[in-house]
Parts: structure tokens; C-alpha cells; sequence
């Protein structure tokens, strides 16, 4: 059972994906000009690989990548939103049989469909989840705790919509379309 | 592009030579004492602890500065956020107001209250950070890899994240490959650009990275397959060592503070420490 889960490639996936994970979160983050807010290029890089790989890898690289670049960079892991890049890893993963990129054809229908899980779960996690864990585990005061999680839930949201969408359809074009073939007569 | 990043520093001292899975169990135990507890005299022990600990392991300020200054810089602009967002938090946790200062009639006033609050805020960090880059500084990579599986994490996840160390590295590398090539051509990732063009400058460095990456994870895991990866149902780690005296000492002593420091927080019913 467990074999069938996690297949090498997806160990593989779930471990590099992780390293370009951190890379992305610590390098190439765009800021807004709002202090402490950034448009994070590493989350339209997670929707991406949980597309490809599913739903444990996207929770997995979601877990470990960001549990690695806090603890790298920032010294320790903040674990309430760790656990949230996680879930939304794996929500957005629920969509790969959907969205079934490896058949290389990603149209408007399919679009539609991955921003609507994909701004459903960002919502979830980042508006609802992990203020909600500020507050059980840290005890920061409520207001504070919920802008920050309204403000980083927009910026994700716009962020997987513009790069996600964009790096699935690049990826889509790489892979070979089942009949793109045709004979020459 | 030099960012430091935190990484193995090689040392004798006594803490290194603790195996990975004892320090993996400390730190979680100490995470979770420290996540729990908002009890200053558990915090203010804790953090002394820490500090102890530190010196023991010959770890030298110095290496772990830039960030440590980081992390004033972010808990200084947290702390200011939250005395705007609710400067009067200490009042509702410890029930009672002592004004020190009064501004702007009330809302903003300066209490004693919110004041041991922060402080105490502050003081949870100061407890996990020193434990945390403890625990990144004196840990072998391999041998956290092999800790994870010890302590029941399937061998497969804990190879995903010791790939993802060996990785990172080499990640970066090609980050800043692919960025100065790209700079190269006139494409500006810096403050002089608009913000809209800045995104899209971003995604034509950050493309190449990952098509290069998906490419890389195709050829590791051929290469793992090649020598049969997965087939059983364990593995033997090469870097992990057989437990010794001074880990079951160090465990004890761990396991009985987070009993102690528990008790101590819960005893009367509230996490905090209230000495109005």
C-alpha cells in the first residue's frame, strides 16, 4: 500500500522540490513596498509541483521546504505557518487527477478549475489557519494576527494565479498531447 | 548573492557528540515546552538553559550573528505591531490595569500589563532561537536524516529531506547561474524596475530553474532506481550511531524538565504567569 504512495520519483520530487522551495522563498520574493509582505514566487512554484506530483508530495514539499528555509535562514521553523504551507500543498494536490497536466492540454475550463481550488485553499489556509494558530500557540492578539493572514492570503492568491497558471501551461506544452500526431499520406 | 546560511559547524564538544536522535527529541521537547508555556519563570529558566547549553557547545557567537540580527530586526517590528494592533492585550490576559504612561486618553496608554506581556513574547523567542540554531549548527545533515527514521518517520520522507539538504546548495547555485545570465541580457530584477516588470522578470529566471529541476529529479530517481531504492522494507543508515551513556542521561534530564516546566504552567489553570 505504502509502496504504491510514494514511488521513487515522488521521494525524488518531495526532496528537490523542497530545496527549490527554500531557494525561491529566500531569493526570489518580490516586495510589495508594504513592510513584511512579499509576493512569495515560492508558492506558484508549490501548486505547480502539486499538480504534477499530488497531493503528498505538494503537502510534503509544503511541510519541508518552508520548515528548512525558516530554520536556515530565519533560525527557527514559525510552526503555524509551516503546517499551512503544507495543507495548501496538499489541497491544491486533491486536483491532479482533474486537472491531469500530463496529458499535456491545459485550457480555459482547466484554468478556471485550478484557481478556484487554488484561491478556495489559499483562503482557507491563510485567512482562517494560521491566524487561528498564532493565536492557540502564541498568543499574539487577534487583529494583528488576521491582518497578517488576510494580507499574505491576497498576495499568495495573486501570486499562484498569475505564476502557477503561467508554469502550468509552460509545462503543459512540454508534454506530448495524446493524437498530436498525424499522418502523412 | 553571498547570503550566509546556517549549516553544520564542526566542533568537540559534548553536545556533538550526542547522537542526532538524542538532539531531534531535545529539540522537539523543547520546542514543545517552549510553544506551550507562556509561564515566565519556566521561559526565563529556559532561555538561562539555553544560554548554558550554548557555551557548552563551543559554538561561537560570533558565527550565528547575522541571524541573530535578523531576528532582533523581526521581533522589534513585531513587537511595535503588536503594542498598534492591541495595545492593551497585557490588560485582558492578566485582568488587571496599572497605567504607567497615559497617551491619547486610554486606548494607547502605556500599561504595565502590556508591557510584561511583550517582554514575555519576546523572552518565547529568546528560548526556542538559541535551541534551534543549536540544533542546526551541532547536527551532521546525514545523521538528522538517519534521526528521522529513528524516531519513526518512514525511511522514504526522511530520505526526501535529506535530499533536499544535499540539494540546496546546488539549487542556489544555479539560482544565481541563471540569474546572472539572465542580468546579462539586460533583464532587471532590482528596485529600479516596476513592480509589474519585476514579476516578470522573476519568472524568466525562476522558469528555467525549475525545468531544470524537473529534469534533475527524472535523473535522480532513475539513478535510485538503478540501485534498487524502496525494495526493502528498511534501510541502514551510514551515519547512525549506537546510543551511548551521555544520551540516556541527557534524555532523562530532558523528559523530567518537560514534566517539571508543565506542571509548573498548568498547575493553577493558566498558561500564563500572573504577578499583578
Amino acid at each position: 500500500m505504502k509502496r504504491n504512495q510514494l514511488s521513487i520519483k515522488t521521494i525524488v520530487a518531495i526532496g528537490i522540490g523542497a530545496a527549490v522551495f527554500v531557494i525561491l522563498g529566500r531569493f526570489a520574493v518580490i516586495p510589495t513596498g508594504v513592510p513584511n509582505t512579499n509576493f512569495d514566487t515560492s508558492y506558484g512554484f508549490l501548486a505547480l509541483m502539486a499538480i504534477i506530483f499530488g497531493p503528498v508530495a505538494g503537502g510534503l514539499i509544503g511541510l519541508i521546504g518552508h520548515a528548512l528555509k525558516d530554520a536556515i535562514f530565519y533560525g527557527t521553523p514559525w510552526w503555524s505557518w509551516v503546517v499551512v504551507s503544507g495543507l495548501v500543498g496538499f489541497f491544491i494536490g486533491l486536483a491532479t487527477k482533474k486537472i491531469n497536466i500530463e496529458s499535456g492540454i491545459f485550457n480555459v475550463k482547466k484554468i478556471i478549475l485550478f484557481n478556484v481550488v487554488q484561491i478556495i485553499v489559499n483562503a482557507i489556509g491563510w485567512m482562517v489557519i494560521a491566524p487561528t494558530l498564532d493565536v492557540l500557540i502564541y498568543a499574539e492578539p487577534v487583529n494583528k494576527v488576521y491582518l497578517q493572514g488576510i494580507v499574505a492570503g491576497c498576495l499568495n492568491i495573486v501570486t499562484v494565479a498569475v505564476l502557477g497558471t503561467l508554469l502550468l501551461s509552460i509545462y503543459a506544452k512540454s508534454r506530448g498531447q495524446s493524437g498530436s500526431l498525424t499522418k502523412d499520406v | 548573492m553571498a547570503v550566509e546560511m546556517l549549516s553544520y559547524i564542526e566542533r568537540k564538544s559534548p553536545v556533538h557528540r550526542l547522537t542526532g536522535v538524542t538532539k531531534l527529541l531535545c529539540f522537539l521537547i523543547w520546542s514543545t515546552v517552549a510553544m506551550l508555556t507562556y509561564d515566565t519563570r519556566v521561559l526565563l529558566f529556559l532561555f538561562l538553559f539555553s544560554v548554558a547549553i550554548f557555551k557548552v557547545s563551543k559554538i561561537k557567537w560570533k558565527e550565528v550573528a547575522f541571524v541573530l540580527l535578523f531576528i532582533l530586526v523581526f521581533l522589534l517590528i513585531n513587537n511595535l505591531a503588536i503594542y498598534v494592533f492591541s495595545p492593551q492585550e497585557g490588560v485582558k490576559i492578566y485582568g488587571t490595569r496599572h497605567v504607567l504612561l497615559d497617551i491619547g486618553g486610554g486606548r494607547y496608554s502605556l500599561t504595565l500589563e502590556q508591557l510584561f506581556y511583550q517582554f514575555n513574547v519576546t523572552l518565547k523567542y529568546f528560548t526556542v532561537i538559541p535551541a534551534a540554531l543549536l540544533f542546526l549548527v551541532t547536527t551532521n545533515p546525514s545523521e538528522f536524516a538517519a534521526s528521522l527514521n529513528r524516531i519513526g518517520v518512514s525511511y522514504k520522507i526522511a530520505y526526501a529531506v535529506a535530499l533536499a539538504l544535499r540539494y540546496i546548495p546546488d539549487i542556489q547555485r544555479d539560482f544565481r547561474n541563471i540569474s546572472l545570465s539572465q542580468q546579462a541580457r539586460g533583464i532587471d530584477m532590482s528596485r529600479k524596475e516596476k513592480l509589474s516588470k519585476r514579476l516578470k522578470n522573476a519568472a524568466s529566471i525562476i522558469i528555467p530553474l525549475i525545468l531544470s529541476s524537473l529534469d534533475k529529479i527524472e535523473m535522480i530517481s532513475n539513478a535510485m532506481e538503478l540501485r534498487g531504492f524502496g525494495k526493502n522494507k528498511k534501510r541502514t543508515w551510514y551515519r547512525a550511531r549506537p546510543f551511548q551513556k551521555i544520551d540516556i542521561i541527557t534524555l532523562m534530564l530532558f523528559i523530567i524538565m518537560l514534566i517539571v516546566s508543565l506542571y509548573i504552567t498548568f498547575y493553577d489553570g493558566n498558561r500564563f504567569y500572573n504577578p499583578f
